[in-house]
This record gives structure tokens, C-alpha cells and sequence, in this order.
């Protein structure tokens, strides 16, 4: 356990991301199977230990700690982790088994001697040891590294292409030693199972009409950006499996999607709710995301289907090499040969010129369907991740608000000397009620601006936090606006920035929240 | 507690115990500006306390100072005056008060483990004792200075490029670092903030070995790749660390254990190295000194104070106002 705890401990302290890369290549590169592999399942979330409720270890504490102390510290330190391993007795050497040992044992638990077992694991670790082990139990590690990075340190470790492993990520299972092996040169790249792994998908990079000057029209195509949820369709003996853009199984959310379809298909698509393939918004699919259990009135409320993007298999052929154009026909003919309730396909969007195509983004744009454009180039494979100079996203003008500048904290890396992440609102009567927080979309200058005015013009500290004189107006640019009940102001953001400081303008001119949302929402 | 009361003053002699504004006769533990202020008309601390005095406020900072050697006693009308060693920094004490027999102990700041840059403390027994609590959570327990200390050092290794920019208090802990890096035989010379100069140059005056340190001089970014730059936290979080080409950020002070704070404050390289006693020294030392009564200055007051109820011992929190985490970020 000690080389997974000083792990983790060191990536919640490192925040450069090139950084976060060098500690864990190194981990890897010192740390035998099947550690490393655990290791990697627990960082990447493919694995969780459930059988032992946090209650457990609380219990056991609580039965050799005092009551009140333990509350008391509990409430300095915050996190019920850290309490507990800082607590209990410490001790300079650790002595836990090693992460994968540590795993069978939790795993495999007797409950009748769970409470022992856990109180002699306490004792014989040290404090960072209590630390790791306890993160470990209670699952969710929240140090700042996601699947993508451990990914992008896998491939630099092994010196392959992180689209190659992207491509097996999820058909293999911890503790990945076959994928260590390849990575090491000392075995093939694994093999995986099409039927049940999610193919990590295409995306595109943003862009705006001042980039068309480099761009021939003749070679791209255009089609709507859905506002629906990226998915990835698997069909197989007429089973159907639905994957987010981040690969989590989501087929039991809509039971109603189905396909006769006999032979192996992967398709590529948008996912909506609606009717005649009509959608509605993007509040209403809402209604359908994230239910374990799905009631028939959801279903006919907010009816699912899926307008098609691209096919990424066919019966059993992998098209990902053939260009857009190819994967485009043979998308069609399945399409008209398979067609049902469910599918639609995107239509594609002719246009003569880049112009043809801003007039028809302006014109025939609908708020509530699209997110904007998106722009294909006729000859791309299909490559999964973010490869430039494929695909583009040609967005809706952002909405704009000035807002008021209330809270800042330090930025991280390059710029932890920086005041640079920003909260803003706007009148709720006398008052200001927050909106929103952003930390982008200003340059250098201006975020030194921001910087002094933080400093010059404090006048409360919490913890990091610094609370400024309500004087300085921002202009804030977002994509639109969600209703929401978790934030107090009633409203979420999405994709909020800084777009302009706005010193000139006072604060008595800035909007109430009820016009903001009778405005945008 | 009839003789002195909550804010540290003892009555029969009209004095105060590290008092917060000035008065006419104050005794000063050490030199930490939470404890000595300026402006008294009569200090009463050992000689290395008043000379921190002076350089931090200035030669009239009091009117009059009189010094008193460690473990001698002074009898001032019917109340008897003795400072023994606190180990917190150069010239701290603990201030040992007897008045018609009761002995009370004033502990000001205090750690029981051995420290090189000041005397060590020494452990006394009291019928009262009054105790500072920085740290008094159980959560707190010190790790060994010394592994601290390595973990930088294995840091410079594993980055030999990267300047280390270690936030430190300016008076006590700066010095301590120096001379637990010169134990690891660091024998390079160590870079500080010119707001350390002044006191590392009167350890040094008091023959505390520091080895060479020289200030910082911001003109070439390069030169201090992989050295060890000591500055006070403020500094750190300022402008001035901008100065530096990719540094780590390192933090001397006991917060440091807890792994969210260290987060919160951007700190890369926290070192556990802390000048207060953790909670088993304190908790260690009130069942040490047989008091039957125990008044908490500052700090965590309500578990040591609960504490001493679980242990049959009279407990209460003073919650003195404006004495507060030096340590602090």
C-alpha cells in the first residue's frame, strides 16, 4: 500500500499536468504486476471495493477514539479520511500489504471479522498508508487525474499511440497485464471483445469564420450539432448497447431503443428525445439521463431516438480507415435497409461556399435543436479522440451578460501567484446574488488587471477565498443558460468566460437576475 | 486563580504575562510579535528575547528591560519568578509564578522535542498550569523533523533544476530549517528572503551554527535552479515568487499534515516541521506536571479542555484574543 499512497498523495499535491505524467510513468516503471495494474483501475475508476460501508470504519474509530474529539477534529479537518488516518496512533513505519494483496483481502472479507481485521490494518499502517487504504474503501479518489491522463501517461510509458490505446481501453480488465505486457514490448496489443466495448469516439475541435480563409468548402461537408448526448450504438444478434461519449453503459436508461439488426453494427450518433424525430430540448432529454429505472410514462412523454452521425463497423468490418464519404454511403444504406422509429439520420447540409453556409447557420439555425454546426472534411478517417483538422464545431454565437466581479482564488501552476478564478453575479434586489465562476477567456494583461484588483480591493478572506469591493464589471460570455436547483441563484452557465473587463461601466448598470432569466432562460 | 487572572495578569505585582497592548510591567516569553508588542515601560525576559525585541521594534521599544537567566530566581515583593527553557525558539520560557506556596506555569509556546537552535525544554511541575494549544487536536501528531527534512532533500534530487522556495516564519522556524538541513549535512549555501537576514544574523551572533546563507538577489533566474530558497509564507504567495523559474513550493509548519490545507494553499512539498507541541506533548506534559488545574491560552482550547474533564482535571479555555497560528499561512 505504500507505493500506492505516496502516489496518490503526491498527485493530489501536483497540479502541473506534464507533472502529474512524469509521477505516474515513474510509478509504472517501478512497480511489478499486478500492482501497477490495480493501481491503474483504481485511478481510472474501473474498479471499486463495495463491500465495506464507510459506516464500518467509522464504527471501529469511534470505538477507539473518543466522541467529542474525533467530532472536533473531524470538523477542522474536513475530510473524513484524512481524520481518520491522522488520529489514529502513529506510527513512522508503514507495513500494509501491497495494493493488490490489499484488494483480494477487502474483496474477500468475512463480515464476522471485518471490524478486527480493518482495526489491524489501521494500526499497522502509517499515516499515509491509513490514508491511501481508506481512500481505497471508500472509493472516489478525487485527486485530479482523470481516465485521459492515465491514459496519455500509458501511452508515453509504453512509446505507442494513445488512439491504439484508446482503441482496447475498454475491452480489457484489470490489472491489465496483457496491457502492460504490450507496453513493455513483451507481448501483442490485447485483444478485445466488439460486442460490449465502447469505441471511443471522434470529436471536434472549435472554430470560427475568421478560420474558413484556410479551409477549401469543396472539401467539407456540413450537418446540425444536435443538442442531444453524444452516444455509441453496438448492435449485435438485435441486442443493443448505448454508451456515453465517456464510455459509461447507459443502454438500461432507454429501454425502448431497439434494431433487428442480426450482424455486429457500431454506429455513431446524437441522442434526442422527441417525436417524428422532431427534438424537443435539451431540458427535456434531461428527463430521461441518469434514472436506474424508467417508467412508462417517461418513455411516452420523452420519447427517445437517434439522429445517425457515422458507422464505425459493419458486420464485423472495421470502416474507421474509409473516409467520411465511404462510411457516409454505407451509413445510408443501413439506414434504409434498417430503418425504424428509432433512427434517424443527420441530414447533411449543402452549401456552395463558406458564405452559403454563415447564411444558413444564421437562417435556418433553431435554438432549441441545435448547439450550431458542425463541418466534416470529406476525406477524414475516423479517429478517436480530438485530431486536428478533422472535424469542426461551429458554435452559436455565445450569449453575452455584464456581470459583477464578487470572489477570487489563486489559479494553479503557471499561474498560483494569480488571482484567476473568478465568481460573478448580478442584482437579486439589493443584493448579489452569484451566477457563475469562470477562470479563461482573458488575456495575460488583462489578468493582471484582475490580479490588482483582487489585492487592492479585498475585503474579507475565506480560507482562499477572497471576497472583493463590488466595483468592477465583467462582460461574460456563455453557451446558454440551464435552470437549475442546485445553485442558489436558481440558473447554471454553460461554458462560461470572461469575455471583456468592463471598468468603465458601473455597477447600478448591471441587470437583475429575474431579467437575466426571463431574458435567457 | 486568585492571584492572576484571565488575561495573564498577576496581581500582587502588577505585571502581565505577554500581554497584548502595552502596560507598564510585562514579562515576554519570546520574541513571536502574537506575545511580545512594543511599547511596555518594563520588560522582564532573558537577554535573547530582548535583543529580538530590539531588532524587530527597534532599541525604545520599553522603556526598560531587565534580563533574567534561565532557572535563576527572581523575587519581586512576595511573588517568586523563575523562566525555565520552552524550546519553541532562541530564548523562549515557560514562566514559573509561586505566591504563598501555589506554583502556577505560564508555558507561553512550547515543544518538548529537542531542537538545536534554542535550549531545551525543561519539563516543570505546577499546581496550575497555564498552556498554549496550537495544536491541541488529535489529529496533530508531529512526525520526526528529521524525515521531513529528507524529503526535501530527495525532492532536490529528483528535480536538481527546480529552485525549492520553502515558506518559513521568520523568527525560530527559518533558523530551525537551516540548522536541521546543516544536520543532514547540506553543506551548500542556503538562500533566504531579506526579511530573514537580521534574525539569522543573530542566531548566528548566538552561535547557533547556520552555516552560510546569503539573501536573494533577483537578477538571474537560472542561478538558483535546484536551491533552497527561504522566505516568509506571505512572500511566497506574493509577487516575489514569481521571480523564480518553475519552483516548488515548499511549507515548513505543522498545518502541513493536513493534505486539503497544504492543497489549498498550492503548496507542492508540504514539510511537517512545527515549533509547538502536538497533541501528545501537550497532553503528555499536563499529566507530567501533576497540575490539578489547567487554563488553555490559545489554540484548540475546547478538546485539550475537554481532554482534561475525560482526566479528571480541571479544565477551562482562556481564548486569549490576537494570539493566533504564527504559524499560519
Amino acid at each position: 500500500m505504500r507505493g500506492f499512497s505516496e502516489l496518490i498523495d503526491k498527485l493530489l499535491l501536483t497540479s502541473s499536468r506534464n507533472r502529474k505524467v512524469d509521477i505516474l510513468c515513474d510509478y509504472f516503471k517501478n512497480t511489478p504486476d499486478p500492482d501497477r495494474g490495480y493501481t491503474l483501475a483504481i485511478i481510472t475508476n474501473g474498479l471499486e471495493i463495495k463491500n465495506i460501508p464507510i459506516s464500518k470504519i467509522k464504527e471501529i474509530v469511534r470505538e477507539n477514539v473518543d466522541e467529542e474529539l474525533f467530532a472536533l477534529s473531524y470538523d477542522y479537518v474536513g475530510d473524513l479520511a484524512e481524520t481518520i488516518s491522522l488520529i489514529w496512533p502513529h506510527k513512522e513505519n508503514g507495513g500494509l500489504p501491497q495494493i493488490s494483496k490489499m484488494i483480494g483481502i477487502l474483496q474477500n472479507i468475512n463480515k464476522s471479522e471485518l471490524k478486527k481485521k480493518i482495526q489491524t490494518f489501521l494500526s499497522i499502517a502509517n499515516e499515509t498508508e491509513r490514508w491511501g487504504l481508506i481512500k481505497l474503501i471508500s472509493g472516489g479518489l478525487r485527486i485530479g487525474v482523470s481516465s485521459r491522463l492515465a491514459k496519455t501517461t500509458l501511452a508515453k510509458f509504453g512509446d505507442k499511440k494513445l488512439d491504439d490505446i484508446e482503441k482496447i481501453w475498454h475491452g480489457i480488465d484489470p490489472p491489465y497485464e496483457n496491457l502492460f505486457n504490450w507496453l513493455c514490448n513483451s507481448g501483442p496489443i490485447p485483444k478485445i471483445d466488439l460486442k460490449n466495448t465502447f469505441n471511443p469516439m471522434m470529436l471536434a475541435n472549435p472554430i470560427e469564420e475568421k478560420d474558413f480563409i484556410n479551409l477549401d468548402s469543396k472539401n467539407f461537408v456540413a450537418e446540425w450539432k444536435w443538442d442531444g448526448i453524444r452516444v455509441q450504438i453496438i448492435i449485435s444478434d438485435s441486442n443493443i448497447k448505448i454508451f456515453s461519449r465517456t464510455g459509461d453503459d447507459i443502454s438500461l436508461s432507454f429501454p425502448e431503443i431497439k434494431s433487428h439488426e442480426k450482424n455486429l453494427v457500431i454506429l455513431d450518433g446524437e441522442l434526442l428525445v422527441g417525436r417524428n424525430y422532431i427534438p424537443m430540448n435539451f431540458n427535456s432529454l434531461q428527463q430521461r439521463l441518469n434514472r436506474k429505472k424508467v417508467s412508462l410514462k417517461h418513455i411516452n412523454d420523452f420519447p427517445a431516438f437517434v439522429k445517425l452521425y457515422d458507422i464505425l463497423y459493419l458486420n464485423n468490418d472495421d470502416l474507421r480507415e474509409k473516409n467520411w464519404e465511404e462510411r457516409r454511403n454505407l451509413l445510408e444504406n443501413w439506414y434504409y435497409k434498417n430503418k425504424n422509429e428509432f433512427f434517424d439520420l443527420s441530414k447533411i447540409i449543402n452549401f456552395n461556399s463558406w458564405k452559403n453556409l454563415t447564411a444558413i447557420r444564421k437562417n435556418e439555425i433553431i435554438d432549441e435543436q441545435h448547439e450550431g454546426l458542425m463541418i466534416k472534411r470529406k476525406s477524414s478517417p475516423y479517429i478517436s479522440g480530438r485530431p486536428k483538422g478533422h472535424w469542426f464545431k461551429w458554435k452559436k454565437d455565445p450569449k453575452t451578460v455584464d456581470a459583477i466581479l464578487m470572489y477570487a482564488v489563486r489559479g494553479h501552476g503557471k499561474r498560483s501567484s494569480y488571482y484567476s478564478d473568478f465568481t460573478f453575479g448580478l442584482w437579486d434586489g439589493e443584493q448579489i446574488s452569484p451566477i457563475g465562476k469562470a477562470y479563461f477567456g482573458f488575456n495575460d494583461n488583462e489578468l493582471k488587471i484582475l490580479d490588482k484588483f483582487v489585492r487592492n480591493n479585498t475585503i474579507k478572506k475565506f480560507g482562499p477565498v477572497r471576497e472583493v469591493e463590488k466595483t468592477f464589471v465583467i462582460e461574460v460570455a456563455f453557451d446558454s443558460v440551464n435552470s437549475s436547483t442546485r445553485h442558489k441563484s436558481g440558473v447554471a452557465l454553460r461554458f462560461p468566460r470572461i469575455k471583456r473587463l468592463r471598468e468603465d461601466k458601473p455597477t447600478c448598470e448591471v441587470i437583475q437576475l429575474c431579467e437575466f432569466k426571463s431574458e435567457f432562460l | 486563580m486568585k492571584w492572576i487572572n484571565e488575561n495573564l495578569y498577576i496581581s500582587p505585582i502588577n505585571t502581565y504575562i505577554d500581554p497584548s497592548k502595552p502596560v507598564e510591567n510585562a514579562i515576554i516569553t519570546h520574541g513571536h510579535a502574537d506575545h511580545a508588542k512594543p511599547g511596555h515601560k518594563n520588560v522582564l525576559a532573558t537577554k535573547e528575547t530582548i535583543n529580538i525585541m530590539k531588532i524587530r521594534y527597534g532599541e525604545n521599544c520599553a522603556q526598560n528591560f531587565q534580563e533574567l537567566t534561565l532557572n535563576k530566581t527572581l523575587k519581586i515583593d512576595d511573588v517568586k519568578i523563575t523562566f525555565y527553557p520552552a524550546g519553541h525558539i532562541l530564548g523562549s520560557v515557560q514562566v514559573l509564578a509561586e505566591y504563598r506556596g501555589e506554583r502556577i506555569n505560564f508555558t507561553g509556546d512550547y515543544k518538548t522535542k529537542k531542537d538545536k537552535t534554542c535550549e531545551n525544554f525543561e519539563p516543570v511541575k505546577c499546581h496550575t498550569l497555564v498552556t498554549e494549544a496550537t495544536f491541541g487536536l488529535p489529529v496533530f501528531q508531529h512526525p520526526n523533523e528529521h524525515n521531513e527534512i529528507k524529503k526535501l532533500l530527495r525532492s532536490l534530487e529528483l528535480f536538481p533544476k527546480r529552485p525549492h522556495l520553502v515558506g518559513v516564519y521568520a523568527l525560530g522556524k527559518a533558523q530551525r530549517i537551516i540548522g536541521l538541513l546543516r544536520q543532514q549535512r547540506y553543506d551548500k549555501e542556503i538562500f533566504i528572503h531579506g526579511a530573514l537576514e537580521k534574525l539569522c544574523n543573530y542566531y548566528v551572533e548566538e552561535k547557533i551554527f547556520l552555516g552560510k546563507f546569503l539573501k536573494t538577489n533577483l537578477k538571474d533566474k537560472k542561478e538558483y535552479q535546484g536551491e533552497i530558497i527561504l522566505a516568509p509564507p506571505s512572500a511566497i504567495k506574493n509577487v516575489w515568487s514569481r521571480k523564480f523559474e518553475d519552483p516548488i513550493i515548499c511549507q515548513a509548519s505543522g498545518w502541513m499534515s493536513i493534505k486539503q490545507r497544504a492543497k489549498q494553499s498550492l503548496v507542492e512539498l508540504p514539510l511537517i516541521i512545527s515549533d509547538h507541541a502536538d497533541w501528545n506533548e501537550l497532553t503528555q506534559y499536563i499529566k507530567f506536571t501533576d497540575a490539578e488545574n489547567v487554563y488553555v491560552t490559545h489554540g484548540r482550547e475546547e478538546a485539550i479542555v475537554h481532554w482534561c474533564k475525560m482526566n479528571q482535571i480541571n479544565g477551562l479555555a482562556l481564548s486569549l484574543s490576537g494570539r493566533e497560528d504564527e504559524e499560519d499561512l
